[in-house]
């Protein structure tokens, strides 16, 4: 089992969560998350008094999914995301040790 | 402050306070009926109802009109939702989301205090005339220029009948109602200069002192009857200038008050360091739609009447806020390249203001004069000024309101017509020599003679009070406290909650 953690822009959720469906993949996860990588933030100016943003919004989408599922998965996401433009995100693949799902407390790949 | 004032205390004295108004309430002598007027006489009084005019020539006794009582009443109640919760809204969008509460609870503590001392003493002290009952004759003829009376205490003898000092046509009770709302208002915009870090308790103790020892006096000097200010309507006034709906009681009294009690009270941690950015623009944005259209009651309620000057009024209220509102994104937008809609929201209240003094002696054009000055020069003293001299004034009280409030009179002394207001050239404003300064185009150096006599008031009171409520309880929370914002601490509540 692994855990996809993908960092993306926000206005991508939609597509990515489409070709996850696409690929038979049943549930995931998603925070509204700020953050900054290469992409530089920007400046707002209120009255005058400027600031910078280095925090830019993003969405974080975890899924965990058995092994043989997660490359396609990451494909997917990497397709659905990719603009060509700084600022489009990570991907993160973790190992997962266990899962258990409550109601049937079903273990490992049943429960994903 | 609970050692000093105990509840108990405070409850005895309210105790008091309600008790002492109950004596007033005799049965009054019942007048003499009235011979039955002519037909003439009644064609007459409803010609001076429809014009706005003095009915005593008539020879039947004043009584409130339908028409002019129902306008006064809207309008007394936009000039309170300017404040709830049009500034709850506008200031509570401009601040961190930690403070957005203490905005909100100082919106409607003030309201409550404030109207609770103008039934007490706050209505009389500024619109009576006379201290007479107090036998102090000669005094009070020295002190009627500056202060109001006793005779309106406990809101004695204020009702349905019109108090023909300031308007023959609605009723006296809503005339104090209305009145009561620009009270409310004045104190509170002046705590957006000390948003983010002041006491609510400092707060409220502030708001007390300042309201009755600069507003109440001010407000008589402008708008009593017997006020020195009060060019209008005031045959006496030694500086006969003109204020329609409250530059110098509302804008420069609040604008240079905030700056005052800004200076003293110091900058917020870590200004100039930490991003302060308004946590809200939605929620400022629509406070400043709820402040244009309180406006209308404010401006154009100022005539006291339904009546052409309250038409005018409207007019030149909406042209002014619209220009500076123009204004003040088109400089940002010449500047960097984006017209930020804080400068929108900024624009209008700046207009807004510019036109307040103005509004009901001015036409169309001198209102968008007015309207392009005050976007521009607001603009400068938000930005340039306030960069160049350092002062953390939070939400810009001054640059806004101090300034546009400080132009508008002056503006209002060079472009103030009597086409747009007859009684500029009124048997008051001749016998006081108001009459003379507009036709002699000299009326502008009478409007700076006023701005200097409030300063003169203004700026020591509030230097006073601002010190003796430091010496006291103190100004600022401290430390952390700021840090983590004065909502959880002074109130014990969050604006926003995740479990809520």
């Amino acid at each position: 089992m692994k855990k996809i953690e993908a960092i993306i822009k926000p206005f991508k959720i939609e597509e990515v969560k489409d070709a996850l469906s696409e690929l038979g993949i049943e549930g995931m996860t998603v925070t509204e998350v700020k953050g900054f990588g290469r992409q530089k933030g920007h400046t707002e100016i209120y009255r005058g008094s400027e600031y910078t943003v280095d925090f830019l919004p993003k969405i974080k989408l975890e899924v965990v999914l058995a092994d043989n599922a997660v490359e396609g998965a990451i494909k997917a996401i990497i397709t659905a995301a990719k603009t060509g433009k700084i600022g489009d995100g990570k991907v993160f693949v973790l190992p997962v040790e266990n899962a258990i799902r409550i109601r049937t407390e079903e273990t490992g790949d049943q429960a994903v | 402050m609970n050692a000093t004032l105990s509840p108990r205390l405070l409850a005895a004295i309210f105790l008091t306070l309600l008790l002492l108004s109950f004596p007033s309430r005799g049965a009054a002598a019942p007048a003499a009926p009235a011979p039955t007027p002519t037909l003439e006489q009644r064609v007459a009084y409803a010609e001076a109802e429809r014009t706005n005019s003095d009915p005593a020539p008539t020879g039947i006794a004043p009584s409130a009109s339908p028409s002019h009582t129902a306008w006064m009443m809207v309008s007394a109640a936009l000039v309170l939702f300017m404040t709830l919760p049009g500034l709850v809204l506008f200031y509570g969008g401009l601040v961190r989301h930690k403070n957005v509460l203490s905005m909100a609870a100082l919106c409607l503590g003030i309201t409550a205090l404030v109207a609770v001392i103008w039934w007490a003493f706050g209505y009389s002290l500024v619109f009576g005339k006379s201290f007479a009952a107090e036998g102090a004759g000669a005094l009070a003829n020295a002190v009627s220029p500056f202060l109001g009376g006793t005779e309106f205490f406990f809101l004695k003898g204020v009702g349905t009948a019109p108090n023909t000092d300031y308007a023959f046509w609605i009723p006296q009770n809503v005339f104090c109602i209305f009145q009561l709302t620009f009270a409310i208002i004045t104190p509170v915009l002046i705590f957006g200069a000390s948003a983010e870090r002041m006491k609510f308790t400092s707060v409220i103790v502030f708001a007390f002192l300042w309201f009755l020892l600069v507003y109440v006096p001010l407000t008589h000097m402008v708008w009593g009857a017997t006020g020195f200010l009060n060019g209008v309507w005031n045959p006496k006034a030694a500086i006969p200038a003109i204020d329609f709906a409250g530059g110098m009681v509302v804008e420069m009294a609040c604008g240079w008050s905030a700056l005052v009690l800004c200076l003293i009270l110091g900058k917020r941690r870590g200004f100039g360091r930490e991003p302060m950015m308004p946590h809200s623009m939605v929620l400022a944005s629509v406070g400043t739609g709820i402040l244009w259209v309180g406006w209308y009651g404010f401006n154009a309620g100022s005539a006291l009447a339904a009546d052409g000057i309250a038409a005018n009024a409207f007019l030149t209220t909406t042209l002014a806020g619209a220009t500076a509102s123009l204004v003040w994104p088109l400089i940002e937008f010449l500047q960097r390249g984006k017209p930020s809609v804080l400068g929108f929201c900024s624009g209008v209240v700046a207009g807004l203001v510019g036109i307040t003094p103005a509004c009901g002696f001015v036409d169309a054009g001198g209102a968008v004069i007015i309207g392009a000055a005050a976007g521009l020069i607001s603009y400068l003293a938000c930005t340039t000024l306030k960069r160049a001299l350092g002062y953390d004034d939070t939400l810009d009280v001054f640059g806004v309101h101090g300034v546009s409030g400080t132009v508008g009179l002056i503006l209002t002394g060079i472009l103030a017509t009597s086409v747009a207001n007859p009684n500029l050239l009124g048997a008051a404003a001749t016998a006081n020599g108001l009459h003379a300064a507009l036709e002699g185009h000299t009326l502008w150096l009478v409007q700076l003679k006023a701005i200097g006599a409030t300063l003169l008031l203004l700026i020591p009171a509030t230097l006073i009070i601002t010190l003796i409520v430091r010496a006291i309880i103190g100004l600022r929370p401290g430390g952390e406290i700021e840090s983590q914002g004065l909502d959880i601490h002074d109130h014990g509540e969050e604006g926003y909650t995740l479990n809520g």
